[in-house]
């Protein structure tokens, strides 16, 4: 969902405040729900039902890609294109191709592993309505931050917010719907 | 991050960062470098960036003139261009070690400083690039090397080491770049959200790409960070396994040997890791980061220096023992003649000095965590794998299989200039780093913060 509609959102001061509060929340049957944290807080992938990352299949694919696109260029440069007599050794001669044809594939897997967490969080992305919440330039330094999707068929905002205030929010933030 | 193998078997790595700051202190104390200079930066500055300005006039000269200005000359056909080369980009791999390799096998005490090594990494490979870039003599011409449809109908030979080279050197400084950028983006984050000034906001915004930490863009991100470090982690090995290739499958006596690959890989790690306590004992006490660079940090970077120090003597010992078991003269006559009593003796014997008796004062504790013990045997340990290489390139052309064409060889002033102008570019490009960008990792370091606060809770 990295473009849902924001509902109500809540910073909380800690990871686990946070982890509470996220429980709490689905307890009550909400389920549109994401989190923003300064760093990676593992646990909250299962709570959010986050599946693992399909980006480990892509980047094999995209290294396997590249170290055979290697392998290729090399014996058809070598024994199609220009082929060069050198004391009568071999025109494919496999085992001097293999650096390159690994280094390849380690290049495409690279680009591919930088690109695609980039892509997928949907940026270069210099402006987001999340970053228009008071307060939530906390997220990169102590602030836990939960939101819920204003499109979520359980939420009642004002009973969240009771309920969000009651886990020791630092703050809870309405959104209004003017993004509709 | 801690992301590809779980496990909590390690003991309570406690002293990789002291006292308990809170998240938002901590992330302060970790930017001010870029939000709050210290006084004293303008000078170096000034003065790193003269000599740049003489190295980009060195180069100009060079590339106007031709690279007969070099010393270099038949047989000794490579010399400190390769040598120079050969020294930078060994140095780049501590720092892949640091950042990849230490990662995987979750070495706490990494995190502090694996910016830092990073950073190190992507400079030295900048200046490593330099060196065969000029050699080619017609610089301008370097796209030649590429494999594309040309008029002329040529294509390069990728039967000999040198596209190897060219290949392997630069996905090193692709993924090291990437590397470095994707675990920069959160924390340019941190400074689009903390700075005082508007500007530096949006600058920083910029470079951040607009990071918002979503739990599920974080699910990607650390996925994603933990392959890039296993992607760098091969790249440490094959990247001067296929550098000492140069040498190896050439047929001239002291180079023709299959122990070069790990050797050249132990002497890079070696020489890196000199280079990583060069620069950062001084930028800690500049910086004052003693709670999060600790004496844990040095004394586990010294037992590498010993380990891999070990194991570059280990490989002098083999070359000359393999030299004479094998019963070849020439083999022998470079190894056990013409390095130790040669005329570049004296080199050889620094390089001992440096490379061999230097790390041994590393079996004490006490020396391990003595600062300014270990600056000076940082330098000495700098010079002596650059002796290393000298030792090894020069004096193996200098005198190979006919003594009709022997020929000394002399480095000129440009040579020097050169190499000392690579220095400043590399202190240059590594002081405006210190400068502008967290170069301790803050979300990292706040992850490891929490991983020790649940550590001491017994979790």
């Amino acid at each position: 969902m990295p473009d849902m509609k924001l509902g109500v959102m809540a910073e909380f001061r800690s990871a686990e405040e946070l982890l509470r509060a996220v429980a709490r929340l689905r307890e009550l049957g909400l389920r549109k729900l994401d989190a923003y944290t300064p760093y990676p807080v593992r646990e909250l992938e299962p709570l959010l039902e986050i599946k693992r990352s399909f980006i480990p299949k892509v980047v094999l694919a995209m290294a396997l890609f590249g170290a055979t696109s290697a392998y290729i260029l090399q014996w058809w440069c070598a024994v199609v294109a220009y082929p060069l007599n050198v004391g009568g050794r071999p025109y494919h001669s496999g085992p001097s191709f293999i650096p390159i044809t690994f280094e390849t594939g380690v290049l495409f897997a690279a680009l591919t592993s930088f690109v695609l967490p980039l892509v997928l969080a949907g940026l270069p992305r210099l402006h987001h309505p999340v970053f228009e919440i008071d307060g939530f330039e906390s997220v990169s330094i102590d602030g836990y931050w939960i939101a819920v999707a204003s499109d979520d068929p359980e939420l009642d905002r004002l009973r969240t917010e009771v309920e969000l205030q009651g886990l020791g929010a630092r703050r809870v933030v309405q959104v209004e719907g003017k993004r509709k | 991050m801690s992301v590809v193998v779980s496990g909590d078997a390690a003991p309570a790595p406690i002293d990789f960062l002291l006292g308990r700051p809170s998240d938002a202190a901590l992330t302060d104390q970790l930017i001010a470098p870029v939000l709050e200079p210290p006084k004293g930066f303008a000078p170096l500055l000034i003065l790193t960036g003269g000599g740049t300005a003489v190295l980009f006039t060195v180069i100009a000269y060079i590339a106007t003139t031709g690279i007969g200005v070099w010393g270099n000359n038949i047989p000794v056909a490579w010399a400190l261009g390769i040598v120079d080369f050969v020294w930078w980009i060994g140095i780049g791999h501590a720092g892949t070690f640091i950042s990849a390799i230490l990662l995987l096998v979750e070495q706490k005490w990494r995190t502090s400083i694996n910016r830092f090594a990073e950073g190190m990494t992507l400079f030295a490979v900048v200046q490593a690039g330099l060196f065969p870039l000029l050699h080619l003599g017609r610089p301008w011409f370097f796209y030649w090397l590429v494999p594309y449809p040309s008029t002329m109908d040529l294509w390069p030979q990728f039967r000999s080491a040198l596209p190897w080279d060219v290949v392997a050197v630069s996905t090193y400084l692709i993924t090291s770049f990437l590397f470095w950028y994707l675990g920069l983006v959160p924390d340019l984050a941190v400074i689009r959200d903390r700075a005082p000034s508007l500007l530096r906001r949006r600058v920083y915004g910029v470079f951040a790409l607009g990071w918002r930490g979503s739990a599920r863009d974080w699910s990607h991100y650390r996925i994603a960070y933990g392959l890039l470090a296993g992607l760098a982690t091969p790249l440490v090995i094959s990247v001067h396994s296929i550098v000492s290739m140069d040498f190896a499958i050439s047929q001239l006596p002291g180079w023709h040997s299959t122990i070069f690959p790990p050797f050249f890989v132990a002497g890079a790690i070696y020489s890196g890791f000199a280079m990583v306590l060069t620069l950062l004992i001084p930028a800690r006490k500049i910086f004052h980061l003693e709670n999060v660079v600790t004496a844990r940090h040095f004394d586990s970077i010294a037992k590498m220096l010993m380990v891999t120090g070990w194991i570059v003597t280990y490989s002098y010992v083999i070359e000359m023992f393999v030299a004479w078991y094998s019963g070849n003269e020439l083999e022998r006559y470079v190894q056990l003649v013409n390095r130790p009593t040669g005329p570049y003796a004296a080199v050889f014997w620094v390089m001992i000095f440096c490379n061999c008796i230097t790390p041994q004062v590393f079996w004490w504790k006490s020396m391990r965590t003595n600062t300014t013990v270990l600056f000076v045997a940082a330098i000495l340990i700098n010079i002596g794998m650059w002796t290393e290489r000298f030792i090894l390139i020069v004096t193996s052309e200098m005198r190979d299989f006919l003594t009709s064409s022997w020929h000394m060889y002399k480095p000129t002033y440009i040579d020097l200039t050169l190499f000392l102008g690579t220095i400043s570019f590399f202190s240059f490009l590594f002081l405006l780093f210190l400068r502008y960008v967290p170069f301790i990792p803050v979300s990292e370091m706040k992850e490891l913060k929490l991983e020790l606060e649940h550590h001491a809770e017994g979790r």
